[in-house]
């Protein structure tokens, strides 16, 4: 039984250890609270599949620390968020402003979808003119004469 | 059979899309540097730690930037032509030591070679980021007028050196600007 409390108890010690991640302080919890809204707008570029927030490569560790900085310098948002489009371009922001050069990526998938409406309309009002195909007089007569109804005492 | 040729059609173009797609590396990031004035600095001397390295000091002839670091695994795949380029075509190449322990930093220059005119010590990796690094290797070219023309991220090739960077050096870097 005791063994068994000094594993746990080491247990404990060992988790707490001081990391790289060493708690950081905020003046208040909206102020941490940014901090971390901004971390997930930002896409860390040596694993470029993660925020800043998730990433543990050394360079995210050191941007944290940047921009915690000037969180708590009391920059806003925008300020951040413009040191960092500085020096690593609108690629680091996961929603990329717009612009000449993302205009297609803001609204190309619209256009796909406005094309594909139109294929799919003059698709759908061919098929229907093929459908009921125009009829020349003699047959317009044969039609008539076909559903014309049939004459008293006239039997089937 | 022209039913069938626009939908083959669009299939053909999206391949070719993807196809390019695929050879890109996404790693490349285009840099929001290029044509801006290269991000001042004042960090101490790699060999005299008691002397500074600054931007001002760069100032007046096109030279490239290299930021290194002793454990940048590409850093040694470039460093050949680097070499080559200070010893036979005399040009000014500058270092940047990133995030590196210096004892370190200098027994690799004495192992490999040192091909900087002066090699800035960046061992917070703050000068790092000002210069947008995060992919050591990478290379900048700085005209006379200290303006950054060109960057290349990752180890040098001698095909981006004879192509981009020789012919950006050899335009008398920014002179006429």
């Amino acid at each position: 039984m005791r063994h068994i409390v000094v594993i746990v108890v080491l247990l404990i010690a060992s988790a707490s250890t001081p990391g790289a991640d060493t708690p950081l302080k905020f003046s208040d919890a909206a102020q941490e609270q940014r901090y971390h809204a901004l971390l997930s707008e930002l896409r860390c570029l040596v694993c470029q599949n993660q925020s800043l927030e998730d990433s543990h490569a050394d360079l995210a560790q050191d941007l944290r620390n940047e921009v915690h900085g000037m969180v708590t310098q009391g920059k806003s948002d925008k300020e951040v968020l413009e040191f960092m489009v500085q020096r690593y371009g609108d690629f680091v922001l996961y929603r990329p402003p717009v612009r000449d050069s993302t205009w297609l990526l803001w609204f190309g998938p619209f256009v796909l979808l406005l094309l594909a409406v139109i294929v799919a309309v003059r698709f759908s009002r061919s098929r229907n003119r093929g459908a009921a195909p125009a009829l020349s007089d003699t047959e317009q007569a044969r039609v008539q004469a076909l559903l014309r109804p049939p004459a008293d005492g006239e039997s089937r | 059979m022209s039913r069938y040729l626009l939908p083959l059609l669009i299939f053909g173009v999206l391949l070719g899309l993807l196809a390019i797609g695929l050879g890109k590396d996404p790693r490349r990031v285009p840099s929001p540097f290029i044509g801006k004035p290269a991000p001042v600095f004042d960090l101490p001397q790699l060999h005299a730690p008691e002397q500074r390295l600054t931007m001002e000091m760069l100032r007046g002839h096109p030279l490239l930037l290299n930021v290194w670091a002793s454990w940048c695994v590409e850093c040694r795949h470039e460093h050949a032509l680097l070499m080559q380029l200070a010893t036979e075509r005399q040009v000014a190449i500058y270092g940047l030591n990133y995030k590196d322990p210096r004892a370190d930093a200098l027994r690799w220059l004495e192992e490999w070679g040192n091909p900087y005119v002066l090699t800035g010590a960046d061992q917070d990796g703050r000068v790092g980021i000002d210069y947008g690094v995060y992919g050591v290797p990478e290379t900048f070219v700085i005209d006379a007028t200290g303006v950054i023309r060109y960057k290349h991220i990752g180890a040098l090739t001698e095909q981006a050196v004879r192509e981009k960077i020789l012919p950006l050096l050899a335009d008398g870097g920014g002179g006429t600007r």
